[in-house]
């Protein structure tokens, strides 16, 4: 068994996977990383054939340390990182070795980064899934001390990067009708897709609240059965006001719903930071469909953006010594020779 | 621009789109006692024999949702089965399924245990003792488990236990709370705020992660309410099972 030391947690650092999925009859929300697409950047990242466990660190990230050599990948919300005081590129995986210090700092945009190692976090199991649900006391928050990790089953692989899919600074996200999506009248459903909302600062793994200068209510929500719920959904307070659920949420709701947001587009709601600003843009089913794709092709489509890290610039500390080239450069040849 | 799914407010039976990978059936929009027998009858009906394709079945108060594999299958596939499924349960009789189990939970009622119990008698028309007998008494079925992990929603009781939600909440009520409103009752997993009143404690505890069956209700279950004095739940609380003295029946 090969471990990570986390030396010191600064954010909430939490194993997150891809959850576990099948209890809804139960009450259980399927849990998991809030943002999915993390942890698929991260299987490309290090040639894995499926997502693994990793470390999602909301808000900032912590000291590690490793006991013997080690591949990690971080992806998610970048954070500023570095190895032994050198920068290192997020959106990357990277070799660390024991002795290395592994410091991983603060988000710079988004909400969620994520440290996987490339045997995946080998932590316990609860219901098939190594993923915590803090609300339901499901697992508790990393605290300093050795992790275990699984076995690197490719550990001569050299370091990757991924141009990750661009979901950290708010913007449009898709959204597709639900079952009460006719419970809100025609002016409320256009006046909400023509509105820019803002991230409030509400918001945790079970859902987040968007805020704008009016209100987006239905009018047929009194006395309406509860019905089941899920990620994504856009639950409409009394008010009107958004709250778009996330891997946590529960599994029943009495608030209607005003449609859902496609999972391709789910991580750009879910990263949004406080402030970030976000719209709403009604899609048909039939356009969702096609955008949809199974766990598999969202691996592929993710390993069609990684390329070799070849050499980083970033962490050359001595660059001004090397004959780089002479001429005009377009400044990116040292990742594509 | 069309929408597949819009619609307008329309009271009965439809099939609804529920993101990427799921299909509702839903009967009515309200809880309407008819509609939830309808539901567990659907939900029933799917779990003996899930359409090809079938991920997780997953019944509301008023509504199923059925997950599916959009590799394998495609939603108007489902749509058109279930239904055809639903349209003939609706033909009826629309009589309850006979529940597969049946759990026998011991429960302290008024007092400490049950604070609001006078005040709801009174709203029912009766006494304590006699609101108790028809707690008891009544054919009591989980309609649907949600809220938080393993919780039950529990109904229906009698008519005249129709009872609107509190205007204020309560700031807690404990584990196990038997808590009464629109003829539901619930048995809170964890010490939760409620709208609802408070008439008995039991020592069941509906989630416990570490049991080798953490949730152990299933929507469906028939649920027996026996009185037992408050020494005896505070007895079971004690038992490291959280099981709170319950007994299951295997029925069929």
């Amino acid at each position: 068994m090969t471990s990570l030391i986390l030396r010191r947690a600064d954010g909430i650092l939490t194993v997150q996977d891809m959850g576990r999925p099948g209890h809804l009859a139960k009450g259980l929300s399927c849990g998991g990383a809030v943002d999915r697409q993390a942890l698929i950047e991260a299987a490309a990242l290090l040639g894995a054939d499926r997502p693994l466990a990793g470390i999602e660190m909301a808000g900032a990230g912590g000291i590690f340390e490793v006991e013997q050599p080690m591949r990690i990948a971080l992806t998610g919300a970048p954070m500023t990182a570095t190895l032994d005081g050198a920068p290192l590129r997020w959106h990357a995986s990277h070799q660390v070795a024991p002795g290395q210090k592994l410091l991983i700092g603060g988000v710079q945009a988004g909400s969620y980064g994520y440290l996987t190692p490339a045997g995946g976090m080998a932590s316990d199991e609860w219901l098939d899934s190594r993923a915590a649900h803090l609300s339901i006391g499901i697992f508790s928050p990393l605290a300093p001390g050795e992790l275990p990790t699984g076995q690197d089953t490719c550990p001569d692989m050299p370091p990757q990067v991924i141009d990750p899919a661009p979901r950290f600074n708010g913007g449009t996200v898709r959204i597709i009708d639900g079952p009460q999506t006719g419970l809100f009248d025609d002016e409320v459903l256009s006046a909400f897709f023509s509105t820019e909302f803002t991230r409030s600062d509400r918001g945790n793994r079970q859902g987040v609240r968007f805020d704008a200068d009016r209100g987006f209510a239905s009018e047929h929500a009194s006395g309406l059965a509860s019905d089941l719920i899920g990620p994504g959904d856009l639950q409409m307070t009394g008010d009107g006001v958004p709250f778009v659920l996330l891997a946590e949420c529960q599994t029943i709701g009495g608030y209607p719903r005003l449609g859902t947001i496609i999972p391709a587009d789910l991580p750009i709601a879910a990263q949004a930071a406080p402030g970030m600003k976000l719209r709403f843009r009604r899609i048909t089913l039939d356009e969702a469909d096609r955008l949809w794709q199974t766990e598999t092709g969202q691996l592929r489509a993710a390993l069609a953006r990684c390329r070799p890290l070849v050499r980083d610039p970033a962490m050359m500390t001595d660059l001004l010594g090397f004959q780089l080239i002479s001429g005009v450069t377009a400044g990116n040849e040292l990742e594509d020779q | 621009m069309e929408y597949e799914s819009d619609f307008h407010v329309e009271p009965g039976p439809r099939v609804l789109w529920a993101g990427m990978d799921g299909v509702l059936l839903r009967f009515a929009l309200t809880p309407e006692p008819e509609a939830m027998v309808a539901t567990q009858l659907l939900a029933a009906d799917l779990e003996r024999s899930p359409p090809a394709g079938t991920v997780e079945i997953a019944p509301g108060l008023v509504s199923v949702l059925l997950r599916f594999d959009p590799v394998t299958t495609r939603r108007d596939v489902l749509a058109r089965e279930i239904s055809a499924r639903a349209a003939h349960i609706l033909q009826g009789p629309l009589d309850r399924p006979a529940p597969a189990r049946r759990w026998t939970i011991p429960v302290a009622f008024g007092d400490a245990d049950g604070p609001q119990l006078a005040e709801v008698a009174q709203a029912v028309g009766c006494g304590p003792d006699a609101a108790i007998q028809q707690i008891c008494e009544a054919d009591l079925r989980v309609l649907v488990i949600g809220f938080a992990p393993g919780q039950p929603y529990i109904g229906l009781l009698p008519e005249a236990w129709d009872l609107p939600r509190q205007s204020e909440l309560t700031p807690t009520v404990p584990a196990g709370a038997i808590v009464v409103a629109v003829r539901q009752i619930v048995m809170f997993g964890a010490a939760s705020a409620t709208g609802w009143r408070q008439v008995g404690r039991s020592a069941f505890r509906s989630f416990r992660p570490e049991r080798d069956t953490p949730m152990p209700l299933r929507a469906g279950d028939a649920i027996r309410f026996v009185p037992v004095p408050a020494s005896e739940i505070e007895a079971l609380d004690k038992a490291d099972d959280g099981l709170g003295g319950a007994r299951l029946e295997v029925l069929r």
